[in-house]
């Protein structure tokens, strides 16, 4: 049984399955789709431009990407309602990368904010810098906030917090 | 009357999703004590808003109670209002100059109307 | 008293019920839609998440804003008559409904009847769940979101359904503490996103747990939860006591269907539908002629399959007013069947399928037994007129009582396992 239905976290096995080969990874930005379960939902679909989250054959597939097609846009990340998808650069420096997250709390950070990185679990991993807001149009949209992060995390922060940890 | 926020730290006054737009505060007592709310909401979100969470005692024992179902299919949040017993505070809006009281057991018999 | 003619009356304007009000009106259907609350929508008025399902239909859409197109829709439509601020108190056997409105108590007659109530909070057995502070999930909603309130500063949510996790997510966008999320059962619940949405956000989830008991002199200051072992009993020493000052219950919701007890619809209980459901065919018809059923009242889903069951029943109600030509109406069945199914597809629907086909299997067998006194009216002679089969059906069709039922339901299903329980989660709710 996975950790995904005892705890919410999901287990490496799982994020190994959404997570492109490494020579993919070191081209440029992608998106990871964290969505393990088949539930009736198919929005980030049609939120793609580039046709990256291919079709669905059935309302409750389970999202398939095709990274040769996906830019690491980000529309994806606003438009998922489960709030499950990430898009994540490697590429960003020598040593960070950029992580996309959406981020529907008040207030919205400003760029160049330092936060506390969290993983799946919202435990405190590392420092990180708030690069980019995308804030959503209220109340309808979901503001997308891009943090850079240790390259080392790219797989491991998901989440982040304005708090100092105190 | 003036128009405003509460500054109370219960009210909600910055949401990611949601606007709370400003309405209309009133007066109204809460066991005799002046209370201010916004006219229009459930007594019971007023009262709440104010700290006040126990509505009413229970028959038998005499337990405090509050509101359960906040949408009025419990009767768990009975008051008593301007004299009148078994007011439910989950949905009855609150207005100007209203007397609020905790209703122990059954209330009052109803009095004429005021 | 006034007296308010119409063909079709719909009690409930959430998401079913206005669907259905929608649908029938398309066809030219006079319909007066009843509620009780003042604001159009039901439930969706708390609902700040964005929607599953199709993305033609309302996918990635926030309840709150469905419910404004749809309240839009409604007082744009010139076929509805909306009471709202309205309860209904009562349905005859001549076809009244009896409604309270703010001015006084009216008559509605109705040709056709669809029940759309939807559901009430479960509660579940624990000491101080009396105290206040102890909430349904659905007032917690209410109160943050409807109202601008916080419940309070710190709460522990009990069930890991999709309300319970939705609901701890909404907490903490208002800025409120959520402590733990405890579920009974050896799973979450409700869906991972959900989970995993909230535990990123540093909220233990912990399975396999439940409240042992609230505490407090007047209200709620604490909660004890525990670990329970393979037979659903509390493990001495692996208590823990959280300071919270709001105890959730998100355990589950049970059919609001005393109406339909009240006419005299066959009613069975059927808990993987939450409890005493109507018997209903497949055009959403219960076995009193012309009362149809929609939404959390016929067996508790979601807003998704609701509003394509309103339509159901709006359509079926059309139809046999004699409103919808047969070619529409085999279209717009197939439609709407599709979708339900489609929304229905998912393993997580497996529970609701199966309680629909036991469902069914029970109105097969009343609809059998109808056939037979009416075969033979001779021998059963105090049976009802061999004409109208279904309007006095028998009382109870069910085994259980229903408070036994729903106890032993909420004993076995509120809570989880194994969590990794608080450790370092606190500080992680941002902002």
């Amino acid at each position: 049984m996975s950790t995904l239905v005892t705890t919410g976290v999901p287990s490496a096995q799982d994020i190994a399955g959404v997570t492109p080969p490494e020579e993919r990874r070191a081209r440029g930005p992608y998106a990871t789709i964290e969505c393990f379960q088949p539930i009736p939902c198919d929005p980030c679909h049609h939120s793609c431009r580039f046709g990256a989250i291919q079709e669905f054959e059935d309302i409750n597939d389970i999202p398939k990407m095709d990274w040769s097609k996906c830019t690491g846009c980000a529309l994806c990340v606003a438009a998922c309602p489960g709030l499950a998808i990430f898009v994540v650069d490697e590429t960003y420096s020598e040593t960070e990368c950029l992580i996309a997250m959406p981020y529907e709390f008040v207030p919205l950070p400003e760029k160049g904010q330092p936060v506390k990185l969290t993983d799946r679990a919202g435990i405190v991993v590392a420092d990180g810098i708030v690069q980019r807001v995308v804030a959503g149009r209220k109340p309808a949209g979901t503001p997308v906030v891009w943090v850079s992060a240790p390259k080392r995390l790219a797989t491991v922060v998901r989440g982040f917090i304005l708090r100092k940890e105190g | 009357m003036e128009t405003g926020r509460s500054s109370c730290k219960t009210r909600i006054e910055d949401h990611p999703i949601l606007d709370f737009p400003a309405r209309k505060e009133v007066t109204f007592t809460w066991e005799g004590q002046e209370l201010r709310g916004y006219e229009g909401e459930p007594i019971a979100a007023a009262l709440h808003a104010a700290g006040i969470k126990v509505l009413h005692t229970s028959h038998k024992s005499k337990r405090p109670r509050g509101f359960f179902c906040a949408i009025g299919n419990c009767s768990s949040c009975l008051v008593v209002v301007n004299g009148v017993p078994n007011v439910r505070a989950c949905t009855e809006k609150l207005r100007e100059g209203m007397r609020v009281q905790r209703q122990e057991g059954t209330g009052p018999a109803p009095r004429s109307r005021e | 008293m006034a007296v308010r003619t119409t063909e079709l009356v719909i009690i409930g304007a959430g998401p079913a019920g206005i669907c259905a009000a929608l649908e029938a009106a398309s066809h030219g259907v006079k319909t007066t839609l009843v509620d009780r609350g003042e604001e159009l929508g039901g439930q969706l008025i708390k609902q700040t998440h964005k929607f599953f399902g199709w993305h033609k239909k309302s996918a990635g859409t926030r309840g709150v804003l469905i419910a404004k197109k749809l309240a839009e829709e409604v007082l744009n439509n010139e076929n509805i008559t909306l009471l709202n601020s309205t309860e209904a108190l009562g349905y005859y056997d001549d076809g009244t409904l009896l409604v309270e409105t703010p001015r006084g108590i009216d008559r509605v007659l109705g040709d056709r009847l669809i029940v759309a109530t939807g559901a009430s909070e479960r509660m579940l057995l624990f000491p101080g769940n009396d105290l206040p502070g102890v909430y349904g999930a659905g007032a917690v909603q209410t109160l943050m979101n409807v109202h601008g309130v916080r419940p309070g500063d710190s709460v522990l949510m009990i069930g890991s359904g999709n309300i319970g996790l939705i609901v701890s997510y909404q907490l903490l966008q208002a800025g409120v503490r959520v402590a733990a999320v405890v579920e009974a059962m050896p799973t979450i619940g409700g869906y991972a996103v959900h989970a995993s949405k909230i535990r990123r956000l540093g909220v233990p989830i912990m399975t396999r747990h439940t409240i042992k008991e609230a505490y407090g002199k007047e209200q709620v200051e604490g909660a004890v939860i525990w670990e329970l072992d393979e037979n659903w009993n509390g493990i001495p020493g692996t208590e823990k006591d959280l300071e919270v000052d709001v105890v959730c219950l998100a355990i589950g919701l049970t059919p609001l269907a005393e109406l339909l007890w009240q006419c005299g619809a066959e009613m069975a209980y059927i808990p993987e539908l939450g409890g005493f459901v109507p018997l209903y065919d497949e055009t959403m018809e219960t076995t009193r002629k012309g009362v149809f059923v929609a939404g959390d009242v016929a067996g508790i889903e979601e807003a998704s399959t609701a509003m394509a069951a309103g339509r159901m029943a709006g359509l079926s109600a059309a139809r046999s007013l004699g409103k919808v030509s047969d070619l529409d109406y085999s279209r717009l069945r197939n439609e709407i069947a599709g979708e339900l199914e489609g929304l229905r597809s998912g393993p997580a629907s497996a529970k609701i399928l199966s309680g629909i086909a036991k469902m069914r299997a029970m109105l097969q067998s009343v609809k059998e037994a109808a056939a037979v006194s009416e075969a033979e009216p001779a021998n059963q002679p105090a049976n009802q007129p061999a004409d109208q089969p279904a309007n006095r059906p028998a009382k109870q069709a069910a085994s259980e009582p229903a408070k036994e039922g729903d106890l032993a339901e909420a004993g076995a299903r509120d809570s989880e396992a194994q969590g990794n329980n608080g450790s370092k989660s606190e500080e992680a709710v941002g902002a």
